[in-house]
């Protein structure tokens, strides 16, 4: 149904193109030089205003569609039937609602349900052919009124370039409200956590425990929510990560900036950047199939046990995948230091090595330390290696062959599955996303300020 | 300045000198060794994205083949009603199929013998059938996979038999051979240990009494102080206890002193120091299991043909039966939205970023959104489309719908930002020449500029999309690793899977089957992604300007 | 800003007559030579820069090399401390001897060499370190200063030397980049001659400098002059006229005429040398 209006609108634009522009031709009794405009710009002048007006309102209508049946359907309910029940409850009750309309039904309806049901269906019939209508109508008022305005002395052009330069800074919006929604969705679920558990618990209570009862009188633990040690598991994978990415990344950056040949560079730059490519989901899955079982053995032989699912592992293979970052982020902000430096360094007859030690590393450092910056923020906010390959119990530890836990592995344990925001746990995911992205955030601005001031240096 | 010293020229012997040359060959040795250093992290880079590689690929290729048997199944007119193919007893014409290839199997084993076949046999000879219906009362030969195990077991992934030893405690044993403490007594192989018959546990009766077991322990546990791990134990036979019990009996006055007791060691140590590897069945198979293989492999009735229900069988509870089409699916419709939304929003962002906009500091606000929003961590942009999409617009879970809208928001800047580049990479002298002529900005911009810098922005999206079709964690926080075993309904607005979220869920699994299909799983991931940036660079190189 | 350009002259009109008073003294003193250059070929990658140059260079005065731009006299200059080497795809043909010993001999180690024959760049390039340690870079990788002390002596000393001390002896801990332009270049020369070099090479020493530090830097190369052997490249033929007693003119790779100063400006026997130095191209 949806499909077929969309395409059916925009068809009706497309019609309507073609019709505007012959009546710009028949305007001036196909004496195309007479128009201001050229007969196509009557056309897209008109097809835009036949076409985008009733596509917005299409979306718009879908939008608000789901929550509006929703709403009415509650009303329509009989009085009483939702009284003392919760947010989550009356969830239930609308998705049954649904389901039965859909035709799936498991055991036997209520019958308020089953007239529920049927007054969903009938609605959601009505408002997708009073869509289709409504569509139409507003794109053949577009239609009227645009092609009304088509004659010799219209500039067609200025309007449909008025109308092009909307659509784009329309889209150049989105990037600020993609913002703007991230910021706002987890400020007020973060909100509404801190509403049931208190600040002060979570960024220093030392126990993490998010398993609440979902149910009433379900026995399980009581729920805790001190973040530290989840924030320090953080901080230990991601210290790890960088003790193996940064001398790793910052040595080939140096080998391949100033020892390599330039076919040699040519050929293992790219390689090196494959490892930025492959889906870290892939990393995780590495971590557990070849890694932490290797890191096990080799513990066994010098007879230290070492986690399966140990913060070394984790770690380790993250510092893999930040390998890339660290050295093309260095070799960027060696290869930027003058020319002139090097040739100082050498004519004062410095090796190579002392050359790259005393003066092009200390020179390129604000560069490096820019890139490290990003680096961490990405460790921090890297989620799939740490699910598959870290611990979910959070506990408070500093021996890298411990398991630990991280952020990002809290978000994702605690919202698979489960999508009712009304409880603790799942909320508590939230608060946690907010920390992520003003840390991350925090990190970037500081990384790329760092790196821009780096750069105007020599330029 | 005039008080400036003569400078004093320099020896030129001094440069000569043994001293100046051991100086200098240090120095070059410190610069061959910064050298070395980066050779060894370049090494070491490269080596760990073989081992990568390399682990993936020799796990994942097993699963790019299925063993498969060509069973001949007699489909018996007594148990399928032609008028209604669809329930008959077909687990049972599977059962006899496979008794009339493997006979004398004994009723009670016969269930265990039948899970040599996938547990999907009999609905792949039910959907048979049902298509071929004038199959009924004929011999007809049905290829069906093995199940997991025995599908491993014929590739050679898994063994029939097991070492019985870990390394580890042979290499106990070892040490005990070497102290001195192994011989043979009353012609087995046994440990001549120092036990100290403690009275605090022991009774000396008659009949004697007492912890005697951990007696036994606790002097093995002596000559391997720094083992901490009960598996040692499992060197002493089951009689150790009985050992001591008799030396008590005989001589009830060796309570509270320590004696000299051999103990024989249990099979696989007895075998293990007759210089033999002692082996045990794979607990994953019976006897008659690996008996009834035997047979079916001796007939010939195995083959391991190419894989293609990998590629083209939905999910499965099953490793046999599991393929990629439902997340293969599932990707690309996430991806088409994507792409459908990415693709004009990002070039008009970057076409107003770029020609049009004013300096201002709204204009700014928005490029720092944009490098910021370039860096936020792909989790985040889950909470963003459960908050948003799932909880404030109520679109539905699990669907390739949302999945869609989240990618691309987090591909928009990666597509903002290549297209402006390729935009810059247009000189201004067109731009100028265009507007030389009388055209509009926006006549410029769509005939001249856009077109120029197509080949970059196509190069641009297509690594966004590349990016977008590894992402994993967005997916997952809005639901799309639905579990879905046919691809029949799928759709913009149905539950689906991905292909990274597959991956996961596979990883996840605990059957043995799942790992190479992880892997095989990740392969195709990956040359999905290799097809996307071949053809990214190509179009760079084909349409690159020099101007 | 004008009335300053405007009293420019009086001072550069100073220095030649200092610098011409010195050279007759000296000329009598100096005929041993310090660099002899022998059929010098070069080319980057297929581009051959240098044609057969041969060039002897005395000690204890200033060879200016002179010509129009890309005639290869930076090239040359960088040959005489083999910092060509540095540069991908470039090939030497020739022999350089330094006190009679070639330079590009296979035994020769180059970064030996550059601690004997020291360079000075067109544009100051102080390294992103205090002052200090800019002067102290060269003693500290070459070892010759044994202890703290001795360090600071001798960066004292190059910076007395440089002409830079007074001005910089409260703040050498601060960077040498806070340095004005002219101030950056002397720190670079106080840097080049720290190891106590015997040849100074200086590519355009002056030309990113404004006329007063240019002034100061031509005076100070007459007092190195004393004891070392420099050579200088020079744009402005003005300068070489000022600062050397002998001036080689390039032209097209080619080494066209080589003569005492004076002689090369007042009566040069090629008639390229005479439409250059007389304006006529360049």
């Amino acid at each position: 149904m949806l499909g077929y209006v969309l395409l059916l609108l925009i068809g009706l634009a497309v019609v309507s193109y073609f019709f505007a522009r012959r009546r710009a031709i028949a305007a001036v009794q196909g004496k195309e030089h007479e128009l201001h405009s050229r007969p196509s710009y009557h056309g897209a002048y008109v097809a835009a205003w036949v076409g985008i007006p009733s596509v917005l309102l299409v979306l718009v209508w879908l939008l608000l569609q789901g929550p509006v049946i929703d709403s009415l359907l509650l009303w329509s309910l009989p009085i009483g039937t939702t009284d003392g029940m919760s947010d989550g409850q009356i969830d239930l009750l609308l998705s049954e609602i649904r389901s039965v309309a859909a035709g799936n039904i498991f055991g036997e309806p209520s019958p308020v349900v089953q007239e529920a049901a049927e007054r969903y269906q009938s609605w959601k019939f009505i408002a997708r052919w009073a869509m289709a209508g409504v569509a139409m109508s507003v794109a053949l008022v577009g239609l009227i009124l645009a092609s009304g305005r088509i004659s010799p002395e219209f500039r067609a052009r200025h309007g449909a370039e008025r109308i092009l330069s909307g659509l784009m800074i329309a889209c150049s919006l989105i990037a600020i409200l993609t913002t703007l929604g991230i910021v706002l969705s987890l400020l007020i679920e973060a909100l509404r956590f801190f509403d049931r558990v208190s600040p002060v618990e979570f960024f220093f209570g030392l126990n993490w425990e998010p398993q609440i009862p979902i149910r009433e009188g379900q026995v399980t633990a009581g729920g805790a929510f001190g973040a530290i040690p989840v924030f320090a598991g953080t901080l230990l994978i991601a210290l790890i990560a960088m003790a193996v990415a940064t001398p790793i990344g910052l040595y080939s950056a140096v080998y391949l900036t100033e020892y390599a040949h330039p076919k040699v560079r040519a050929v293992i730059k790219p390689v090196l950047e494959l490892l930025a490519g492959i889906p870290t989901v892939v990393y995780g899955f590495f971590a557990v199939l070849t890694v932490a079982p290797a890191l096990r053995q080799f513990g066994e032989t010098i007879g230290v046990p070492i986690a399966p699912n140990s913060a070394l592992a984790a770690g380790a293979v993250m510092g893999i995948m930040i390998i890339p970052f660290i050295s093309s982020l260095s070799d960027d902000a060696i290869a930027a230091v003058p020319r002139a430096m090097r040739d100082g360094s050498y004519a004062m007859g410095a090796t190579k090595g002392e050359t790259i030690t005393k003066v092009l590393l200390p020179a390129a450092l604000p560069g490096i330390m820019g890139g490290v910056l990003l680096a961490v923020s990405r460790a921090i906010g890297e989620t799939m290696i740490v699910v598959m390959a870290a611990g979910i119990i959070a506990s408070l530890t500093a021996n890298p062959l411990k398991p630990v836990t991280t952020v990002t592995v809290q978000i994702v344990t605690l919202l698979i599955g489960d999508s009712e925001f009304d409880n603790p746990k799942t909320l508590s995911a939230f608060a946690l996303g907010l920390v992520l992205f003003l840390v991350t955030l925090a990190l970037n601005v500081l990384a790329l300020h760092i790196v821009r001031k780096y750069r105007e240096q020599y330029e | 300045m005039s008080d400036a010293q003569p400078i004093e020229p320099a020896a030129g012997a001094e440069w000569n000198s043994d001293k100046a040359r051991r100086r200098v060959r240090r120095r070059y040795a410190a610069n061959r060794r910064l050298q070395a250093y980066g050779i060894i992290a370049i090494s070491i880079a490269v080596g760990l994205l073989g081992v990568l590689v390399a682990s993936i690929v020799v796990t994942g290729y097993p699963a790019f083949v299925q063993t498969k048997i060509d069973l001949p199944i007699y489909v018996d007119p007594a148990k399928v009603d032609a008028e209604d193919p669809a329930s008959g007893k077909y687990r049972s014409l599977v059962r006899e199929a496979l008794a009339k290839v493997v006979p004398g199997v004994p009723e009670n084993q016969q269930r265990s013998v039948g899970k040599i076949l996938t547990s999907d046999a009999s609905y792949i000879l039910r959907d048979y059938v049902v298509e071929h219906s004038d199959a009924i009362g004929k011999t007809i030969t049905l290829p069906l996979a093995l199940s997991d195990p025995f599908d491993q077991l014929y590739k050679g992934v898994i063994p029939k038999e097991l070492d019985a030893l870990s390394w580890v405690q042979v290499r106990w044993f070892e040490r005990m051979t070497n102290r001195g403490v192994v011989a043979e007594h009353d012609g087995r192989t046994s440990l001549k240990l120092d036990v100290y018959i403690d009275p605090a546990t022991v009774d000396a009766g008659p009949p004697p009494s007492g912890d005697f077991d951990g007696l036994a322990r606790n002097s093995l546990q002596a000559y391997l102080p720094k083992v901490h791990d009960t598996s040692q134990f499992d060197m002493l036979a089951n009689d150790a206890p009985a050992a001591i019990e008799k030396r008590v009996a005989a001589d009830p006055a060796i309570v509270g002193k320590t004696v000299q007791v051999f103990f024989s060691v249990s099979l696989p140590y007895a075998a293990l120091a007759k210089g033999e590897i002692p082996k045990i069945t794979n607990p994953r198979f019976t006897d008659a299991q690996l008996e009834a293989f035997e047979v079916i492999e001796q007939k010939g009735l195995l083959r391991t043909p190419f894989n293609w229900e990998l590629l083209f069988n939905a999910d499965s509870r099953f490793p046999e039966r599991a393929g990629l089409a439902g997340a293969i699916t599932g990707s690309f419709y996430a991806l088409l939205i994507c792409f459908m939304l990415s693709f004009p929003i990002g070039i008009a962002t970057a076409v107003y970023l770029e020609e049009f906009a004013p300096k201002n500091r709204f204009t700014d606000l928005i490029e720092v959104n944009i490098n910021n929003l370039a860096a936020v961590p792909s989790v985040v942009f889950g909470l963003l489309g459960l908050a948003v999409f799932l909880g404030f617009f109520g679109l539905p879970r699990s669907v390739p719908l949302v999945g869609g809208m989240v990618l691309s928001l987090m591909t928009l800047p990666t597509i903002i930002i290549t297209t402006r580049a390729a935009l810059k990479a247009v000189p201004p002298s067109i731009r100028e020449a265009a507007l030389g002529v009388g055209a509009s900005k926006h006549q410029v911009m769509m005939h001249h500029v856009l077109p120029l810098a197509l080949p970059g922005i196509m190069t641009g999206t297509i690594i966004g999309m590349a990016q977008a079709l590894g992402e994993t964690a967005p997916l997952l926080l809005i639901g799309m690793n639905a579990f879905i075993p046919s691809v029949e309904n799928m759709g913009l607005l149905e539950p689906a899977t991905s292909l990274p979220t597959q991956i996961f869920s596979w990883a996840d699994s605990p059957e043995r089957g799942f790992v190479s299909r992880t892997s095989a799983a990740i392969l195709v991931l990956l040359g999905f992604l290799l097809i996307m940036n071949v053809v990214a660079i190509a179009l760079r190189q084909m349409f690159q300007r020099k101007w | 800003m004008d009335a300053k350009v405007e009293a420019q002259p009086t001072v550069r009109v100073q220095a030649p007559v200092v610098a011409a008073k010195k050279r007759d003294e000296a000329s009598a003193a100096q005929h041993d030579v310090k660099l002899a250059a022998g059929g010098v070929n070069l080319w980057y990658g297929e581009k051959q820069a240098l044609f057969d140059v041969n060039l002897e260079m005395f000690d204890r005065s200033v060879t200016a090399l002179i010509g129009p731009s890309g005639c290869g006299k930076s090239t040359f200059l960088r040959c005489l401390d083999r910092m060509n080497d540095v540069i991908d795809g470039c090939r030497f043909e020739g022999e350089i001897r330094l006190d009679g010993d070639d330079i590009y001999a296979p035994k020769v180690d180059p970064v030996q060499l550059r601690a004997r024959v020291g360079m000075v760049f067109q544009k100051p390039n102080p390294f992103p370190k205090s002052i200090f340690e800019n002067v102290a870079y060269g003693p500290r990788i070459h070892g010759l200063a044994t202890s703290k002390s001795d360090l600071e002596e001798i960066v004292i000393n190059s910076l007395t030397k440089a002409g830079l001390y007074e001005e910089v002896k409260d703040r050498l801990d601060d960077s040498g980049i806070s340095l004005s332009g002219g101030q950056q270049q002397r720190l670079c020369i106080a840097r080049a001659i720290s190891v106590n070099p015997e040849v100074l090479l200086m590519d355009e020493p002056c030309s990113a400098l404004d006329p007063i530090a240019t002034a100061k830097i031509e005076t100070l190369m007459d007092e190195l002059r004393d004891s070392l052997c420099i050579v200088i490249v020079t744009h402005s033929m003005q300068q070489a006229a000022r600062v050397s007693q002998r001036t080689a003119f390039f032209h097209l790779g080619k080494l066209v005429e080589v003569d005492e100063t004076s002689q090369i400006f007042t009566n040069p026997t090629d008639v390229r040398t005479q439409d250059y130095v007389t304006g006529r191209f360049g």
